[in-house]
């Protein structure tokens, strides 16, 4: 049996545990998944569908919202029960930490980023997982027994199995240790303009920009595209522009219809962020620029001379 | 405030990876080092809480010789001192590593109120560390942190998912791990420079347990040039550009 830690916020289920469900499928025919916290159970009919068949669903009165290490309580508390081969999670901040915790309380190894997962051995299992945001593959060797494994993002497409799932209600052992960290509060950022995640066109600026100015007609363009403006880390850490629009392995991760690069080198790092876009364009002065060989269509260019041009037949072709 | 900081030393890709003969690491001759970009916003925020709360910022980094290249860098930012963990690799698994570092933590002997991590290693993306470490010297965790701010022995934590924040508040003494755009790192000053060099790093052994997660090899996907069309310059470029965005579906 694979169990599947499956996160939600106040009932929305996380669209990537689905993405788990599927790859603990390809392990064992039984997955059972463990859910935790009040409104909760709005989740079952979504696992049932992708082929769980038993919801664990953990529940104490002082569970009132995510707490990592009581999410943590929840799983080990299933996990006694019922002896599973592997249990995995969705590799977000909360998949990440709460396998985390289950690693350290039980001493065993935990392997992130997984693209890959096959069991070897009763204790043994290999493993393809993503190093430097995706840029190097790793094939390892782990042991220890269950397998704790956190899957990389999008590696593992949603297999339909329709079907119910059941859900069986069970109290989780929490300490307040293990609720004295946990959500108190959210902060809404206002959304303004497209989010940048999910946007379908990306207008990115890198130190080629010269400053913060020049920015103003990325926006201009962004704006007549529907698209949002992203940037590199040279302009973050300058302080030109806000660190929630970088791209990259500490940035933000983008997979638009289309990404303009204007005066950016193509660092590893930055491309971690965008190489999954359907079409690439760079704006670079220097034509022998690394990001040449992951763009469809090259401008060697200066571009602050270009934008303005752009921004022009764009708006036109727009109104025509 | 007596702050810990745990750094880890990385190889500066650039725009390609080449890997040894055998596959087994990154061929780092022709490379040069550096930190990541969530390591070096952990010991941004230490020094300024240094500055506003007093204290000291005391670094850690576990790795071979070289690491004190890093070490003398965040000196120059304001660290004050440093344990230097020997060991053959800064590629030590994970749970090992953990629990080398606590062993160095609790050897040292100080009372840190706070010690940061980066949320997840540049190189391999463990994202365990700081739990591990948390759990075993027994204090409270939070992880992937983009914003904190600490009063009455209180850090009040955000942490980015989505267009949202969600906020936690830990009680100190606590590890917290945050991640890139938690500030701005500052650069090194001169003065900042010429102190560097004369800061404490004191050298420890690695005591490393044998490793659970046994590399077998590396591969750098194939990646090959999309051999990009080449769309000119000027108002032709704009002109070519705009056919194109059109063709995509993008401008209508
Ligand atoms: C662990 C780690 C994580 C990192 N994470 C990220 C990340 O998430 N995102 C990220 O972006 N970086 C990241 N970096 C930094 C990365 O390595 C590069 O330093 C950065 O991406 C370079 O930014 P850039 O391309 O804007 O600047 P540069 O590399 O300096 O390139 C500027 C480009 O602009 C061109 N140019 C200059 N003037 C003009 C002009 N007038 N018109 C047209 N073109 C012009 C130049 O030819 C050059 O190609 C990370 C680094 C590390 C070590
Ligand atoms: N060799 C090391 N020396 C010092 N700190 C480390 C080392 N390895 C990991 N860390 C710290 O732990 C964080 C998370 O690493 P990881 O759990 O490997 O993803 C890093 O950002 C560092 O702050």
């Amino acid at each position: 049996m694979i169990l599947v830690y499956v996160d939600h916020d106040r009932g929305e289920i996380d669209p990537l545990a689905l993405q788990v469900v599927s790859a603990a499928r390809g392990l064992d025919d039984d997955v059972q998944a463990v859910i935790v916290g009040p409104n909760a159970e709005k989740c079952a009919d979504e696992l049932g569908s992708v082929g769980v068949r038993t919801v664990h669903h953990g529940t104490h009165s002082s569970i009132s919202d995510y707490a990592p290490l009581a999410s943590a309580r929840a799983v080990l508390t299933v996990m006694e029960r019922t002896d599973p081969r592997a249990v995995l999670a969705a590799g977000t901040p909360r998949g990440s930490e709460v396998l985390a915790h289950i690693a350290a309380i039980r001493d065993l190894p935990l392997v992130t980023e997984c693209s890959e997962i096959t069991l070897t051995g009763p204790d043994t299992a290999e493993v393809t997982r993503a190093r430097w945001g995706g840029n190097l593959l790793e094939r390892s060797k782990v042991t220890g027994a269950p397998l704790l494994a956190t899957a990389q993002a999008h590696a593992f497409a949603v297999v339909d199995e329709p079907g119910t799932a059941q859900v069986e209600a069970f109290d989780v052992p929490v300490t307040d240790a293990d609720v004295q960290v946990g959500i108190v509060d959210r902060t809404g950022a206002a959304a303004t303009g497209v989010g940048l995640a999910e946007a379908k066109v990306v207008i990115s600026g890198g130190r080629g920009m010269d400053g913060p100015e020049a920015f103003a007609m990325l926006e201009e363009l962004a704006d007549i595209l529907g698209g949002a403006v992203g940037c590199s880390r040279v302009v973050t850490a300058a302080g030109w522009r806000p660190h929630a629009e970088q791209v990259g392995q500490t940035g933000t991760k983008v997979a638009p219809e289309l990404y303009l690069a204007f005066g950016i080198s193509g660092a590893t790092q930055h491309i971690a962020g965008c190489k999954s876009a359907k079409t690439l364009i760079a704006v670079n002065t220097d034509g022998q620029a690394p990001i040449m060989s992951h763009a469809d269509y090259a401008v060697v260019d200066n571009l602050h001379t270009l934008l303005p041009v752009l921004i022009e037949k764009a708006r036109a072709a727009k109104g025509a | 405030m007596e702050i810990c900081v745990c750094i880890k030393r990385y190889p500066s890709l650039g725009s390609a990876i080449m890997l040894t003969d055998d596959g087994m690491a990154i061929d780092t001759d022709k490379l040069g080092f550096t930190l990541s970009p969530h390591e070096e916003c952990a010991v941004e925020a230490a020094v300024q809480l240094k500055e506003e709360h007093g204290g000291t910022v005391t670094l850690i980094s576990m790795g071979p010789e070289g690491v004190e290249e890093q070490i003398r860098e965040q000196f120059a930012i304001g660290a004050d001192r440093a344990i230097w963990i020997h060991s053959d690799s800064t590629d030590v698994d994970p749970q090992a590593a953990a629990k080398a570092i606590g062993d160095a933590i609790e050897a040292d002997g100080t009372a840190f109120d706070l010690i940061l991590l980066g949320s997840e290693s540049a190189d391999n993306a463990n994202a365990q560390t700081g739990v591990r470490l948390a759990h075993r010297l027994g204090r409270p965790v939070a992880t992937a942190v983009k914003g904190m701010t600490i009063a009455d022995g209180v850090a009040t934590c955000e942490r980015a998912v989505g267009t949202m924040r969600e906020v936690y508040q830990v009680p100190l003494p606590a590890v917290i791990t945050v991640k890139d755009g938690l500030n701005i790192p500052r650069y090194p000053s001169v003065p900042g420079r010429i102190k560097a060099r004369k800061k404490p790093i004191e050298e420890v052994p690695a005591n490393l347990d044998a490793p659970r997660i046994e590399l077998l090899g590396l591969t750098a996907p194939i990646r090959e040039s999309k051999g990009a069309q080449d769309l000119g310059a000027g108002e032709e470029a704009a002109d070519a550009l705009v056919d194109v965005m059109k063709q995509i579906g993008v401008l209508s």
